[in-house]
């Protein structure tokens, strides 16, 4: 039925396991992921890997059935090469590198932030935005300029969502299925009232937010202040933070388009933020729609179509996972 | 009698608005901190309080050491406003592409000379960036925006602050961005002395390793 070409794509940097399937139209024809949620803690590397490879075969059927494509009908394998945890990575790696091989398909390793860069612009019809890419591991504001995304500003330490789960966890949240700790703190921010103060760290368009959570933690292990107002204070905090910093990238490139993306643009507080900057230097906000704000496979896959049609492939015995495989290091012969 | 008239709106920037006006016959530059919707207004208030503030103190002390800064003239704390000296000149942000290499040397070699004179008296600039530098007609290179900065002497606040020089010149520079910065690292040592200097690079590497993803960062 579809006669278009596929590219299927596959995320594995951290805790997500996803599987995409994209046209080279740029349609996105399945989206699946499992995601591996730890009894206690944060994400232990080994124990989210071997729960990528239980799942993956599942995964992968569930996205090809939902595309209705046969696995001979695809003609490119993409899969998320860095940054990331190397085990997940690995195991991703693993079953792009098996998948393409065996279809005898062209392989394309791509980076995982430029990825989601790309998934916010495809669904948002964003051309040359400023981006602020705001997730559990990454914290950064970029722009496109000569041939690469350029990195503005970042975090100096913690990435913003690190700061919100960790902060979660000790307040005895939960992650639950559908319901990540991000989206738990911000439900009990929404009935903060109070604003208590905590530190405020820009320099230049870079931020810190270790000391932020150093704060708002002891003041909750003190027990003196409401849960509900911690969470409000800590998210007016750190949003204020990265949205001053965007601001600063987008007075500073005169773009006239702001992109928030990242499992964090899930976040309706942020997304009110980033939308008055955008309005006040007259740019165009645009949001990543939140199934794609997550790690997902179908960024992957996009990303995928859009290296392989400019000539970009990666051998299987140079495609090595690469752990601290940085935004500015890719070249991107796709724009202009 | 502090009147301040025939404002023009020059740059609406990220943190404030500059506009030029005139002030008992002067040419004058105000930069105002207006308030921002998107945080709470009680921390708006505090951040904008603070800025203006302390950016005033810092430009003085920077002067002090010999870095040409603006001269202040007026400090409106009710609006967070600022009136200071109207600076003709060049940003090095636009020259640095322009100009020869041996001249772009020099001028990288000068800013490092300056943000040395400025650390050994304890100013951290705060937001080291080629648009925040401004060559005058006599040749001399103002530093201006010391909104984020602060009076501080730690190797960590040294580093940090030429950490984010570095990262400016990498974003905005990057055809020659390793160039300026070991010419800037060049200036910084003649004024603060190879020892001390080579503990701020020392510093500098460190910080680069806590970030995020970077090569030089080595696995537990």
């Amino acid at each position: 039925m579809k006669k278009s070409a596929c590219c299927l794509g596959v995320e594995s940097t951290a805790d997500d396991f996803g599987v995409g399937i994209a046209t080279f139209q740029g349609e996105i024809l399945a989206n699946a992921s499992s995601g591996y949620i730890p009894e206690e803690g944060g994400i232990h590397p080994r124990e989210a890997a071997r729960h990528h490879a239980e799942v993956a075969d599942k995964v992968l059927s569930e996205a090809l059935s939902k595309a209705e494509v046969k696995p001979r009908d695809l003609a490119l394998i993409a899969f998320s090469q860095g940054p990331g945890l190397g085990p997940c990575l690995r195991t991703g790696a693993t079953v792009a590198r098996a998948l393409a091989s065996y279809l005898d398909v062209p392989l394309v390793g791509v980076n995982h932030s430029v990825a989601h860069i790309e998934i916010g612009k495809l669904e948002t019809g964003a051309v040359d935005p400023v981006t602020l890419y705001v997730s559990g591991g990454n914290t950064l504001v970029s722009a496109f300029d000569a041939g690469r995304y350029r990195v503005f500003g970042e975090t100096l330490d913690i990435a913003l969502g690190n700061c919100l789960d960790v902060f979660a966890r000790e307040a005895g949240l939960k992650h639950r299925k559908g319901m990540p700790l991000g989206a738990a703190l911000e439900q009990l921010a929404a009935n903060g009232e109070k604003l208590i103060s905590l530190p405020y760290v820009v320099k230049g368009m870079d931020i810190s937010l270790s000391g932020l959570l150093t704060a708002a933690t002891n003041l909750l292990h003190k027990g003196e202040c409401k849960l509900e107002d911690l969470c409000y204070s800590l998210q007016e905090h750190a949003f204020s933070m990265v949205t001053e910093v965007t601001e600063r990238a987008l007075a500073h490139t005169e773009k006239n388009e702001v992109l928030l993306t990242g499992g964090v643009a899930a976040n309706s507080r942020l997304q009110s933020m980033l939308s008055s900057i955008a309005e006040e230097h007259d740019a165009k906000f645009n949001v990543v729609p939140r199934q794609f704000a997550t790690d997902n496979g179908a960024m992957i896959a996009w990303t995928g179509v859009l290296a392989y049609t400019h000539s970009v492939v990666t051998p299987i015995e140079e495609s090595f996972v690469k752990l601290r495989w940085r935004l500015e290091k890719v070249e991107v012969p796709w724009i202009k | 009698m502090d009147k301040v008239a025939s404002q023009k709106l020059l740059k609406k920037g990220a943190e404030a608005s500059l506009f030029l006006a005139s002030w008992h016959g002067r040419r004058v530059i105000v930069k105002a901190r207006f308030p921002k919707k998107y945080r709470p207004a009680e921390l708006d208030a505090k951040i904008r309080g603070y800025r203006t503030a302390h950016e005033p103190q810092l430009m003085h002390e920077a002067k002090k050491a010999g870095v040409p800064t603006p001269t202040i003239f007026l400090v409106d704390m009710k609006n967070a406003a600022i009136t200071m000296e109207f600076v003709e000149g060049k940003q090095v942000k636009q020259l640095l592409a322009k100009v020869s290499k041996k001249e772009r040397q020099e001028l990288c070699v000068k800013i490092g000379e300056l943000i040395g004179k400025m650390h050994k008296r304890g100013v951290i600039h705060g937001d080291l960036t080629t648009s925040n530098m401004i060559l005058s007609g006599e040749d001399k290179i103002f530093l201006v925006d010391f909104g984020l900065g602060e009076k501080n002497t730690e190797l960590e606040a040294r580093g940090v602050d030429l950490h984010l020089m570095k990262r400016a010149l990498q974003s905005t520079h990057y055809q020659f961005a390793e160039e300026c910065f070991r010419n800037v690292m060049m200036g910084y040592s003649a004024v603060l002395g190879g020892a001390d200097a080579g503990k701020v690079f020392e510093k500098i590497r460190e910080i680069e390793r806590r970030g995020r993803y970077v090569a030089e960062r080595k696995q537990a």
